[in-house]
């Protein structure tokens, strides 16, 4: 998007503030990111960088922080490494223990959440849907409502049924949350789905189902990923509901981050941060892919 | 089946039945079927979700521990005709319902309630519930007088009459800052403890700055990414989507690294002589640091559904403009901007929505002044146990947040709600 040459002087300022103004946003946007990542390999206890590693010498680096995520909380983290070593780590290490937390969570709430938000989306999507707008509005208020009031009300519920503190009661509570995000991407792949296929397939012989998983469900499915990856990164991220829902044996990685934050702040949370980057960075590949692949998939070509 | 044989004239279907009915039934099955497919996650938000919200709304209106606490006293208090002080019955009652509620240890709970409409009243009830026991026999009315001389304040007994009624609009008036008097009357709180209404009017007030500054930031992007050819759009889109995708804590920490007194932005200005080493910026724990937070964590949300808006407005609009002789100002002004205005109404309004009901990025970089109102209702539930006065703020809250969620489906509709 060169200029041409017949623009005023003042479109032609005009033209290169824009440019700038633009890449100070995206430089704002991006850069509180980025900095994690060096300052993780700070050798210093701090949250800035040292003399050293502005100079770049190797001595103002290391991986302490890194160690820190695997050691904080075993008995014997000085003992040489071994498989002994990595079993104390895997048992006792706070860390690793809230990272398993995390993902245990994540893993069954984004299954509950994609089940029933897929075939929920699927009976939204339906032509003769009596009162769409509303069942839809209900369906999507947990992403609207703020989660404090979520999670408050979810302590008072679950403490009433016996389910706080327990796993059970906060991959309910992750489910609930995640369900908006797949309802709204499996609806908006169904908005482009030619449903004269289904009426070829029927046509051809297949009986409903067969029609279902052989036509439907490969169309749908990047969709239904997308949502399932919406569903599993929210629950991943959540912190609030945890910090109301969860005892010590729940604590999620946010939610040690944020005891953390709070309480011995020290650079293992850059590191742990950093980890989290490297995740959603993967997290949003595979989502980039998904679209293309189910864009080429209903034949719509990248403009 | 009178309505399903067709009359002479009516088009029929092969079984003889009138098409007309055929097509209803049909229609009906599967009206049926999609309210099926919707009916296992309906039914699951319903009870794990609407239900608890709905229960925890009663809190702030509904609170029988002080008609639990005083269970004898309280039908006989009930007929007292609040003149002077009750009679020796009532006393006899109380003293019972003292020593009741000091072995159940429910007294100091119904006292905090008391508490919260007469201040200083608490002690009153902790007092002579540990020394009633001593008290076999009447007249209780001289003993407790004896134990604590406040017993004859008629306000006291006042107080605890209008709160042995379970059902209360003390906490929404302590939530828009007034409360009862002892004689039962409305009146604002004091100076000093006006907190509620300050804290709404920040919340608005820095809800509004940040839809304000998302707009301002996000605007120039979203057209740049719109107007861009692909190839680099698609690269500059995703450093707006990476901060979407970061965990808010992981934001919220490299913010603590960036703006903390001995921070990034603070050594950057110290090395290049903006500021003196002594002089280093205070801008974490107040409400500048939960203003750039949660500006540049909320931003994706502004340009998100302001790129899509722009990306359907065909670039030759602004070219018929230009040849029929506006210049560049007066063509972006009368044509650009016009067809932008829904996205930044959807980008608006989800911004603010989520600004309202921020918790954590307040928590953590707010300090004192940054706090929203988010912050003081989890201080109530975990704290000061105030359910009543969290539900209370809560409802507030929510009734302002789902008025904005209606005018969104209002402008935008639900369905039109995209993820990037």
């Amino acid at each position: 998007m060169a200029l041409p040459s017949h623009v005023s002087l003042g479109e032609r300022l005009w033209f290169y503030f824009f440019r700038i103004f633009c890449a100070l946003v995206f430089i704002f946007l991006i850069m509180p990111i980025l900095l994690l990542v060096p300052l993780s390999f700070n050798v210093e206890p701090y949250f800035s960088f040292t003399s050293g590693m502005l100079s770049l010498d190797p001595k103002a680096f290391s991986m302490r922080w890194y160690l820190d995520i695997l050691q904080n909380g075993m008995v014997n983290p000085e003992a040489a490494f071994s498989w002994d070593w990595i079993k104390d780590s895997w048992a006792n290490g706070q860390w690793i223990h809230s990272i398993k937390n995390s993902f245990i969570i994540a893993f069954f709430s984004t299954i509950i959440a994609t089940t029933l938000g897929t075939v929920a989306a699927l009976g939204l999507s339906q032509s003769n849907m009596p009162a769409r707008n509303l069942i839809m509005g209900l369906l999507i208020a947990p992403m609207i409502v703020p989660l404090i009031i979520t999670a408050a009300a979810l302590f008072f519920f679950l403490s009433s049924i016996g389910l706080s503190q327990t796993y059970t009661g906060i991959i309910l509570a992750h489910a609930i949350l995640g369900t908006p995000f797949v309802v709204i991407t499996v609806t908006a792949t169904l908005v482009g789905f030619d449903r004269s296929l289904i009426r070829a397939g029927a046509n051809l012989g297949a009986p409903p189902q067969t029609v279902f998983f052989k036509v439907m469900l490969p169309l749908i499915t990047p969709g239904v990923i997308s949502g399932a990856l919406f569903a599993f990164i929210t629950s991943f991220d959540e912190v609030v509901a945890v910090i109301f829902l969860a005892g010590y044996e729940q604590r999620t990685i946010p939610r040690q981050m944020w005891s953390g934050i709070r309480e011995q702040i020290s650079p293992t949370i850059l590191a742990v941060a950093t980890i989290m980057v490297i995740i959603s960075i993967t997290l949003l590949a595979t989502l980039e892919l998904l679209r293309r692949r189910s864009e080429r998939l209903r034949g719509i070509t990248p403009h | 089946m009178s309505d399903t044989t067709a009359s002479p004239g009516q088009i029929t279907a092969s079984d003889g039945m009138s098409l007309k009915a055929k097509l209803a039934k049909a229609t009906r099955r599967s009206k049926i079927k999609a309210l099926l497919m919707v009916a296992p996650l309906g039914i699951f938000v319903l009870i794990s979700f609407l239900v608890p919200i709905a229960m925890m709304l009663t809190r702030s209106v509904y609170d029988p521990v002080v008609s639990e606490t005083f269970i004898n006293a309280g039908p006989l208090l009930a007929r007292w005709d609040g003149k002077g002080l009750p009679s020796e019955p009532v006393w006899e009652a109380f003293a019972k319902d003292l020593k009741i509620g000091k072995k159940n240890k429910t007294i100091g709970r119904a006292a905090t309630r008391i508490n919260f409409d007469l201040p200083g009243s608490r002690s009153v009830f902790t007092k002579t519930a540990r020394k009633i026991k001593r008290v076999k026999t009447g007249p209780y009315k001289e003993a407790m007088l004896k134990i604590d001389k406040r017993w004859s304040n008629p306000e006291l007994w006042m107080t605890i009459k209008r709160k042995l009624s379970p059902i209360t609009a003390g906490f929404y008036l302590n939530a828009i800052d007034m409360k009862y008097t002892g004689t039962g009357e409305i009146v604002s709180q004091p100076d000093q403890r006006q907190i509620y209404i300050m804290l709404f009017k920040r919340t608005l007030w820095l809800s509004f700055l940040v839809t304000v500054f998302t707009i301002i930031l996000g605007y120039p992007v979203s057209y740049l990414l719109a107007t861009l050819p692909m190839r680099y759009s698609n690269l500059l889109m995703i450093m707006v989507l990476l901060p979407f995708w970061t965990s808010l804590l992981v934001r919220t920490t490299s913010w603590i690294a960036l703006l903390q007194k001995q921070g990034v932005i603070n050594d950057l200005a110290v090395w290049l002589h903006i500021i003196s080493d002594e002089n280093r910026l205070q801008m974490m724990f107040n409400s500048t640091g939960t203003l750039i937070a949660m500006t540049h964590i909320l931003l994706p949300f502004m340009i998100l559904p302001l790129y899509s808006v722009m990306k359907t407005i065909p670039p030759s609009y602004m070219r018929a403009a230009r040849s029929l002789g506006a210049d560049q100002f007066t063509a972006y002004i009368r044509v650009y901007l016009p067809q932008t205005l829904p996205g930044i109404g959807a980008g608006s309004i989800l911004v603010f929505i989520l600004a309202i009901g921020y918790y954590i990025t307040p928590a953590l970089v707010g300090g004192q002044d940054g706090q929203l109102i988010s912050n003081i209702i989890a201080y109530h539930m975990q704290k000061s146990l105030n359910w009543g006065l969290a539900a209370a703020l809560s409802s507030i809250l929510l009734a302002g947040v789902l008025a904005l969620y209606w005018l969104y489906n209002k402008l935008v509709g639900i369905d039109n709600m995209s993820l990037g």
